[in-house]
C-alpha cells in the first residue's frame, strides 16, 4: 500500500463522515461536494499508478474535452441568440418594414424606414469624417513616429479611446455640442460616431502599414522617391486592402452603437432629412420599442435588431474576404 | 568621436587595402586613363555604438563590375548601403569618412538624398516589385524626375525592359501586376526599374541569391551587358558568381577590406592567407 493510498483512505473516511454529517443537517450541497472530493482523491491515487505515456494521453484527452466543451458552450449561446433573433425578427421584416416610418404607439403596421435612413446617413457622415482623420493619424504613427517622443503617447491615448465606453463619448459630445447648439441633432450624433471611428481606423491603419515589408519602402526610396510619395504611391497601395478592412470594421462597430446616440441624436418618430433635427436611428428605436409594452413596437424592434445584425455580419464577411486576399509585394 | 577617428587613421593595420593597392599588378585590361567613379576614404560605419565598418579605403571604377565577397556579417552589404545613403532611413545608423562620386562627397549632409539616390540605383536581395502594373513599376522612377509624353514614356519603359532582358516575356502583359511575375522575372523587373532612371552607379545587393540557377545566369548575363554603361558594385555570397561576373573583387572580413584587386588576381594569386582560405572554402 503506497503513501498516496493511505492518504486517500484517510481523506475518504474524513470526507465521508463530513458528508454524512451534512446529510444529517439536510445540506445536500455539502454532501455532494464531499462526494466529488472523494472522487477527486481517488482519481489522484489512480493517476499516480499510470505510466507517463498514459498520463500524457489522459491529459490530452481531458484538455481536449474541456476545449470542445468551451467551444460548444460559446457556439450554443451564439446559436441561441441568433436563433431567437431570426425567429422573432423575420416575422417583422416585410416590404412595409423598409418603406414605412415608425408607427404611433398602439397603431398597427408601420416600418423602420426613417430609422434605417437616419442610421445610414449618420453612419456615412461619421465614416467620411472619422476615416480620413484616423488614416492620417495612423500614417503618422507608422511612418513618422519612429524615434519620436509624441508617437508613443498618441498611441497610448488612442488605445484608451479604443476601449473607452461609448456612453462617455456620447456625454462628451452632449457637453461639447448639444448644450452649445441648444438642441439634439443628427450632426451631434454623427460627430459622436465619428469619434468612435477614429481610434479603430488609427489602430488598423498603423498595423497594416507596419505589415508592409521594409524592403518595399527601401526599394522606393532607392529610386530617389520623396517620403510622401513613397507613402502615397507604394505603401498605401500595398496596405490598401487592410486599411479598407479597418474602415469596414469601424463602420460595423458604429452601426450598432446606441449609447453615443442617446445624448446626441436621440430618436425621432417621424421621417426627417434635417440633420439639425432629432435624428431617427435604428439602435435607439430598438431600445425604446423593445422597452415598450406595445406588441407592434416590440415586433419592429426585433426586425430592427435582425437588420443591424445581418448588416454587421455582412460587413465583417466583406472585411474578412478583403484581408484573406492580401499580399504585400510578394 | 571624429577626433578619435582622425587619430586612428594614420596607423592602419598593414592589411589595409590602401597599402595593398600599389602592390597589385594591374594588367592591360584596366583602363587607368579613366579616373575612378567612386572613391571611398577612411569610411567608418556605426550601428548605434557598434563599429561595423572599420575604416575602408577603396576605389570603384567606371564601366566595370566590382564584387564584394566575404563571410556573413563582414559588412559588405552595409558598405553598399552607404553608397546611396539608404541607411539614413534608420535612426542610430551613421557613417563617417568620405565617399566621393565624381568629385563630390556624398556623405556631406547638404547632399539632396533623393537626387543622390536617383543617380545611384540599387537592387535588393529580395525582388521588390511595387504593387502596381509592370509598366508602372518601370515608369515609377522616370515619372519622379522627368515629364515625358505618352509615347516617350512607352519608349523609355520598353528600352529599360529590353536592357533587363525582360521585354519579350512581358510585352503582352504590361498592364498586369508586377507581382504576378516569377521570382527571376520580378528581379529583372527591379533591375529594369533601376536602369530606367539612367543612374550612374548601380548597386546590386545579392541580386541572385533568391533565384534559381537559370534566372541567376540571366542576371549575370545582364550584369555583363550593363557593365558597358555603368559603374556596378555587387555583393555576393557566390564565389563563382564573383569570379565570373566581376572585374575587381574586394574581400571583406570583420568590417575591413582585407584584399582588393582585379578579380583574376584575387582568385588565382591571393596575397593574403585569409583571402585564400575564404575563396578555397577553408573558412567563412
Amino acid at each position: 500500500m503506497g503513501g498516496r493510498t493511505t492518504i486517500a483512505l484517510f481523506l475518504t473516511i474524513l470526507l465521508g463522515a463530513l458528508g454524512l454529517l451534512a446529510l444529517w443537517f439536510e445540506a445536500v450541497g455539502g454532501a455532494v461536494l464531499a462526494g466529488f472530493l472523494i472522487l477527486g482523491v481517488w482519481t489522484w491515487v489512480l493517476w499516480g499508478r499510470l505510466a507517463p505515456y498514459t498520463q500524457r494521453r489522459a491529459t490530452n484527452t481531458a484538455v481536449l474535452a474541456l476545449s470542445y466543451g468551451a467551444t460548444g458552450l460559446g457556439i450554443f449561446c451564439l446559436v441561441l441568440i441568433l436563433g431567437t433573433l431570426i425567429w422573432n425578427g423575420l416575422g417583422a421584416v416585410s416590404i412595409d418594414f423598409f418603406t414605412e416610418s415608425t408607427p404611433a404607439s398602439g397603431s398597427q403596421g408601420g416600418g423602420m424606414l426613417n430609422a434605417i435612413y437616419g442610421s445610414a446617413v449618420m453612419t456615412i457622415v461619421a465614416t467620411l469624417v472619422g476615416s480620413p482623420v484616423g488614416i492620417l493619424a495612423g500614417t503618422f504613427l507608422a511612418e513618422y513616429g519612429r524615434g519620436n517622443l509624441i508617437a508613443p503617447v498618441i498611441r497610448f491615448i488612442n488605445d484608451i479611446l479604443l476601449s473607452a465606453p461609448s456612453i462617455i463619448i456620447g456625454l462628451f459630445v452632449y457637453e461639447a455640442m448639444v448644450l452649445r447648439m441648444g438642441h439634439f441633432s443628427g450632426w451631434a450624433g454623427s460627430v459622436a460616431l465619428a469619434i468612435l471611428v477614429v481610434p479603430v481606423v488609427v489602430r488598423t491603419t498603423e498595423d497594416m502599414l507596419n505589415l508592409v515589408p521594409g524592403s518595399l519602402r527601401e526599394a522606393a526610396f532607392a529610386l530617389g522617391t520623396p517620403k510622401w510619395r513613397v507613402i502615397v504611391t507604394v505603401t498605401y497601395r500595398a496596405a490598401m486592402q487592410g486599411m479598407l478592412t479597418g474602415v469596414m470594421l469601424a463602420v460595423a462597430r458604429i452601426s450598432g452603437e446606441t449609447a453615443p446616440l442617446l445624448f446626441t441624436a436621440v430618436n425621432n418618430q417621424f421621417w426627417t432629412t434635417n440633420m439639425n433635427d432629432w435624428m431617427p436611428n435604428l439602435p435607439v428605436a430598438i431600445f425604446q420599442f423593445a422597452l415598450s409594452p406595445d406588441a407592434n413596437w416590440q415586433r419592429l424592434a426585433w426586425g430592427g435588431a435582425l437588420l443591424i445584425t445581418v448588416t454587421i455580419l455582412a460587413l465583417n464577411i466583406v472585411a474578412r474576404v478583403l484581408t484573406s486576399g492580401r499580399s504585400f509585394g510578394r | 568621436m571624429t577626433a578619435l577617428d582622425m587619430a586612428e587613421s594614420p596607423q592602419k593595420p598593414p592589411t589595409h587595402a590602401a597599402n595593398l593597392a600599389p602592390k597589385i599588378e594591374r594588367g592591360p585590361v584596366v583602363k587607368t586613363a579613366l579616373p575612378p567613379k567612386v572613391v571611398i576614404r577612411d569610411l567608418k560605419f556605426y550601428y548605434k555604438d557598434f563599429l561595423a565598418i572599420k575604416g575602408v579605403n577603396l576605389e570603384l571604377h567606371d564601366k566595370a563590375v566590382t564584387a564584394f565577397i566575404g563571410p556573413s556579417g563582414c559588412g559588405k552589404s552595409t558598405l553598399l548601403r552607404i553608397l546611396n545613403r539608404i541607411y539614413e532611413l534608420y535612426p542610430n545608423q551613421r557613417a563617417t569618412g568620405e565617399v566621393i562620386v565624381d568629385g563630390q562627397n556624398i556623405l556631406d549632409p547638404r547632399v539632396d538624398l533623393n537626387l543622390l539616390r536617383a543617380r545611384i540605383g540599387m537592387v535588393f536581395q529580395k525582388p521588390t516589385p511595387f504593387p502596381m502594373s509592370i509598366y508602372d513599376n518601370v515608369a515609377f522612377g522616370i515619372r519622379l524626375y522627368e515629364r515625358l509624353s505618352a509615347s516617350g514614356m512607352d519608349e523609355r519603359v520598353e528600352s529599360a525592359l529590353r536592357r533587363a532582358a525582360l521585354w519579350d516575356e512581358v510585352k503582352d502583359k504590361l498592364r498586369q501586376s508586377g507581382m504576378s511575375l516569377s521570382g527571376g522575372q520580378q528581379q529583372r523587373l527591379c533591375i529594369a526599374r533601376a536602369v530606367a532612371v539612367k543612374p550612374e552607379v548601380l548597386l546590386l545587393d545579392e541580386p541572385a541569391s533568391a533565384l534559381d540557377p537559370i534566372s541567376t545566369q540571366r542576371i549575370e548575363e545582364l550584369i555583363a551587358e550593363l557593365k558597358s554603361d555603368y559603374c556596378i558594385a555587387i555583393v555576393t555570397h557566390n564565389m563563382q558568381q564573383a569570379a565570373r561576373s566581376s572585374d575587381y573583387t574586394a574581400f571583406m572580413y570583420l568590417g575591413e577590406v582585407i584584399e582588393f584587386a582585379e578579380t583574376e588576381a584575387i582568385f588565382t594569386h591571393p596575397q593574403k592567407r585569409q583571402t585564400e582560405d575564404y575563396i578555397t572554402g577553408r573558412f567563412g
